[in-house]
């Protein structure tokens, strides 16, 4: 579905995507996971052929984006990372215009903005301005809309920043069935739990390069251990505290708020550590995320 | 869920311009009330000036030709009308939908292209701008103000006349970083309005420079083609009114198209 070999993207003197090798395959739900500014947009919008490549080589359903763009662009949908709802337009309205975007007869708009509506589950809104709706309603009506045209090929870009938990929830579970029908996603994130949730196979980003590919249960036994042992210690005392548990696991990462030890058995970790009168003021024992694989291979947190 | 069949054909030049077009249209479905205030001003202008001051004047020679003062401005008006309504949506609305909702990036992630978007925006301006012609030359028809059966073609000439203007300031529109910025258009606005031999002849300009200036104006041309033909004096320079127009149009046109790929494409 997708291929790049070498890609680049540069803005000025500023090389946002440096260099990247990428293949996206059928029905996968493939993941770009990073901090903001890794180049996760830079190399979306590449893709939905909207963003001319500085250099390498990319395809998208077999075709150039140099030459074909308007062809590979009536195969995707587009889910950008800010809702570009036309605010002018009701409800309905937006997703029939949209689906005339596409060369789309009138009659097959109607039924698909109908259908749409009810998978968005916003059919009671149908007339409705798009100003009047929730956070979470916009977010659904912006993928509903990107998939007017039945893409093969679904870009979401940062799907579910800016929603409460519930909503993003509801956006999951429309995204995993999605996913069931056959459609190749494609979503950058910096959310580690979505990446865990949704993808089968995903590339962790950083300062424009990828650090590594895997499926999230690979990228973790790859990069961490099975368990973490997090210590909260009072301010200003985890760097000198980090030499007193070092040996108790494979690796200790030293955050301002915290300690982190990685070790296939947490909770022996944290009896050792009460044991040598260390007194944490709070422990968390917890299975490795790709937190912890991006912490270890780039040496700062996603939040950062 | 139902799948689309089959990909579509891909969409040519003027469907995809139907479709700016289109959208549109459902967005003033609504709003139509807007539409009045453009067609409502020249023909303010027409009645206050035109017949309230144009008794206080006897009129006007026009290319040899003695022409009452209404039957002079009037047609001044109605190029105004298309001049009005092209400027409404190229202007303000194109800076609206280009910075603030981002329509034109939602176009750009459909098959449509920058040269759609351009042709597409600039064709709703001159609709716009003709129907309000349109509507003003009937007032024309109606009010005994029209001398010709040239004035047939005067629609085709508003027509033009909203071309160029929609083309030139969705141009000029691209470069705008603020709404203060369209103090400038209001700036230029004006005085074409007023000194493009509307309410009184180019001759009041004597022979000198400023007259020159004022004949190559694009407003200027505008009037004294539809002047020509409502009072049916048509003459050679009507061709390089036309001529002008067109022009004026297609480079527009063609930089609207070459600064969205600037703006939107990078």
């Amino acid at each position: 579905m997708i291929s790049a070999r070498g890609l680049r993207k540069s803005f000025g003197d500023f090389e946002a995507v440096k260099g990247i090798d990428v293949d996206v395959r059928r029905g996968e739900a493939f993941g770009f996971l990073g901090p903001n500014g890794a180049g996760k947009s830079s190399t979306m919008r590449m893709i939905a052929s909207v963003s001319p490549v500085s250099s390498g080589e990319l395809r998208i359903l077999g075709m150039d984006p140099a030459t074909d763009g308007p062809a590979i662009r009536g195969r995707l949908g587009v889910c950008p990372q800010e809702d570009t709802l036309d605010n002018e337009l009701n409800v309905f309205d937006n997703l029939y215009i949209y689906g005339r975007y596409f060369g789309i007869d009138r009659a097959t708009c109607r039924d698909r903005a109908h259908e749409l509506l009810e998978f968005a589950q916003i059919t009671d809104k149908a007339k409705a301005k798009v100003e009047s709706l929730s956070g979470g309603m916009k977010r659904r009506l912006t993928i509903a809309r990107s998939l007017i045209n039945s893409p093969d090929l679904l870009l979401l870009d940062e799907p579910t920043t800016g929603l409460d938990p519930q909503a993003r929830h509801v956006l999951w579970d429309q995204l995993f069935r999605l996913k069931q029908a056959g459609v190749t996603l494609v979503i950058t994130t910096h959310y580690m739990d979505e990446a865990e949730q949704l993808c089968d196979r995903l590339v962790v980003m950083d300062k424009g390069l990828i650090a590594a590919e895997g499926s999230p249960r690979e990228l973790i036994d790859a990069h961490s251990t099975r368990e973490v042992a997090e210590l909260r210690f009072g301010v200003g005392e985890h760097e000198a505290l980090a030499d007193k548990v070092e040996d108790l696991g494979e690796r200790v990462e030293v955050l301002p708020d915290r300690l982190l030890v990685y070790s296939d058995h947490g909770e022996e970790v944290v009896t050792a550590v009460l044991e040598r009168g260390l007194h944490p003021i709070a422990t968390l024992v917890r299975r490795s995320t790709l937190e912890d694989v991006f912490l270890r291979l780039t040496g700062r947190s996603l939040a950062d | 869920m139902a799948l689309v069949t089959g990909i579509p054909a891909p969409l040519t030049p003027v469907g995809a311009a139907r479709l700016l077009v289109l959208r549109n249209f459902i967005v003033y479905k609504s709003a139509w009330k807007l539409f009045l205030t453009g067609f409502l001003e020249p023909v303010l202008y027409l009645f206050s000036i035109g017949i309230g001051v144009g008794q206080l004047i006897d009129g006007f020679e026009f290319h040899g030709e003695q022409v009452p003062y209404a039957t002079f401005v009037a047609p001044a008006m109605l190029a105004t009308s298309a001049f009005n309504g092209a400027l409404l949506d190229s202007t303000f609305n194109v800076f609206f939908k280009l910075k603030y909702e981002k329509l034109y990036d939602q176009m750009l992630a459909t098959p449509l292209s920058t040269g759609d978007i351009a042709r597409g925006e600039i064709a709703w301006g001159l609709m716009r701008g003709s129907v309000y012609s349109a509507a003003f030359l009937l007032v024309m028809v109606a009010m005994g103000l029209v001398e010709s059966w040239w004035a047939v073609l005067a629609l085709p000439a508003t027509v033009l006349i909203a071309f160029a203007f929609s083309a030139v300031c969705m141009a000029l529109t691209t470069w705008m970083k603020s709404w203060q910025d369209f103090d400038k258009i209001t700036l230029a606005q004006m005085p074409l309005f007023l000194f493009s031999a509307t309410f009184f002849p180019v001759e009041a300009f004597g022979n000198g420079v400023l007259r020159w200036i004022v004949e190559a104006t694009p407003l200027y041309r505008g009037v004294v083609l539809c002047r020509e033909l409502t009072t049916g004096v048509v003459t050679w320079e009507s061709a390089v009114s036309v001529v002008y127009l067109v022009v004026m149009g297609v480079v527009g046109l063609l930089v609207v198209r070459r600064r969205l790929d600037t703006l939107l494409l990078t």
